[in-house]
């Protein structure tokens, strides 16, 4: 049965993965030839190689960098979890604090965080600065998503637990976090893509050199120099970071929603 | 003393929709009641003024039995299942609410996943079972702490006709062996007349009760019930009653 199950499985994480890692090794080959036939100068365009080769190179300077900039974005997004999901709860437990709370994480939703970074700069350490802009930009998603989520428990399970006399933080602790387990997985993806972007905006507002450099001033220091080729490895690096982090998280979603859930479980019967 | 006892009972929704007026019902102890009628005559408001999910608006309720956590049973109309709990944790709800440990609750939780057929399935998620698996993992939770009122709203409704017959004998043996007072709501004559002891015909717009039909058949009921003379009779007694009640005649 094992041996028929491989042989199903290996054609279909093929079809699964085979077209984006075919279509971007064909990409990476047609930016290669393009350099090399049309001689374009690594200060203008880069050949993928020469971006590698830079990478090992480089990586003295850049994987520290890396290390940085992960730390931002994974502490803000721990953050971000802890007060979005605390606050989504006692939102959905109190509408009083939802009413009186929530204008003021929209407000701080809808303004760019570009702009907030500077000011943040005036207060507080620069590391700091840095880690609450992350935390800003992904803490949103996860509130909304995490409230909306608590308020969709199932009407009929809900009035089944108001029949049991259960109590508030029953039905918290039984129903409302299980259903809004999906939804907050969906907003956690999110902001982890957005923390790192926040962590690169705030890096690059910051300016902030020396042991403490993240990526984005890396970048920002090899544009100086016209150091391109740098400056693509370091994006190649950003790149992947936010894969990993997409990829880790989708992960973990699959992992927790697999057996129950339709956007992570096989069909059923 | 009838379990529950509605007098002139009346229900007004905010939105001013008439549910119910002057509607008198006994619940008798040990029987299967069956509220037959078309959509919107107020089936489901009963159930949901029994179960204390709602309020009257005129009229008294009067129950015989306390409003506590292990007092009444509820199946909806879908199972309505908690889709991310295995089906023994779907059935221990009741107990973990009242408090009961899972050691303590897996026997229970054993007995009456063995009495809907499910005992095998105990790990299976919601998901992975059949429409008629989830609807015996509902009962199972409405049953699991031995409820003297069981409420159940056009439970069998989305289940094919050979599921629903199944489904209809199983829930006869089981209150034959638990002895569980039953309300059930349906919109099938040929359901009601099998299941019943008595059917109570209700009128729309106001809900009231239009007619009480008493089901004088032999139990266990069967195959041989469903295809006699009797049984024919009954039906067509019962659908004559809703015509009645609907104006159709």
């Amino acid at each position: 049965m094992k041996s028929s199950g491989a042989i199903w499985h290996t054609p279909r994480l093929a079809m699964r993965y085979g077209p984006p890692v075919v279509a971007f090794l064909a990409m990476l080959a047609a930016w290669e030839a393009y350099v090399r036939l049309r001689d374009v100068p690594p200060y203008i365009l880069p050949a993928p190689s020469l971006v590698l080769e830079t990478l090992v190179a480089d990586r003295g300077i850049l994987l520290p960098a890396l290390l940085v900039t992960l730390k931002t974005t994974l502490s803000a997004l721990a953050a971000a979890v802890l007060g979005g999901v605390g606050l989504a709860v006692l939102f959905a437990q109190w509408k009083w604090v939802e009413r009186s709370f929530l204008p003021f994480a929209i407000v701080l939703q809808v303004t760019p965080i570009v702009a907030i970074a500077p000011l943040l700069l005036i207060y507080l350490e620069a590391p700091a600065a840095v880690l609450v802009c992350a935390f800003l930009v992904a803490f949103f998603p996860i509130l909304a998503n995490t409230e909306q989520g608590l308020a969709s428990a199932d009407r009929n399970l809900a009035d089944l637990f108001k029949l049991y006399r259960a109590t508030r933080w029953q039905t918290l602790v039984y129903l409302r976090l299980p259903a809004a387990l999906p939804y907050f997985l969906g907003g956690l993806r999110i902001g982890g893509g957005l923390a790192l972007i926040g962590a690169i905006v705030a890096e690059l507002a910051a300016g902030n050199a020396g042991k403490g450099a993240g990526l984005a001033f890396r970048i920002a220091e090899a544009g100086y120099r016209l150091n391109i080729p740098r400056m693509f490895a370091a994006l190649a690096l950003i790149s992947a970071a936010g894969i990993a982090i997409f990829a880790a998280l989708s992960g973990l979603s699959a992992y927790l929603l697999g057996r129950w859930h339709d956007s992570a479980a096989a069909p059923e019967r | 003393m009838p379990l529950v006892s509605l007098r002139k009972a009346g229900k007004i929704y905010g939105n001013g929709t008439v549910a119910l007026a002057g509607l008198d019902l006994d619940v008798r102890t040990g029987e299967f009641l069956t509220l037959l009628g078309p959509s919107g005559c107020g089936k489901s408001t009963i159930l949901r003024l029994i179960a204390g999910l709602d309020t009257i608006t005129s009229g008294t309720l009067a129950r015989s039995l306390p409003l506590d956590r292990a007092s009444i049973g509820f199946v909806f109309q879908d199972p309505t299942l908690m889709p991310w709990a295995s089906v023994f944790d779907n059935v221990f709800l009741g107990p973990r609410l009242q408090g009961l440990s899972r050691r303590d609750a897996a026997p229970m939780v054993d007995e009456v996943l063995a009495l809907v057929g499910l005992g095998t399935e105990a790990k299976a998620f919601p998901r992975e079972l059949s429409g008629g698996m989830r609807m015996r993992v509902s009962i199972a939770r409405a049953l699991v702490l031995r409820p003297a009122l069981l409420l159940m709203d056009e439970p069998f409704a989305a289940l094919d006709e050979i599921t629903r017959f199944r489904l209809n004998d199983d829930l006869l043996a089981l209150q034959g062996e638990l002895k569980t007072t039953i309300v059930f709501v349906t919109h099938s004559v040929y359901e009601s007349v099998y299941v019943s002891r008595r059917i109570a015909v209700m009128a729309a717009r106001p809900g009231r009760i239009a007619e009480e039909i008493a089901i004088n058949a032999p139990s266990p009921r069967g195959k041989n019930f469903r295809t006699s003379t009797a049984y024919a009779q009954l039906c067509a007694q019962t659908s004559q009653a809703l015509q009645g009640a609907t104006g159709e005649v």
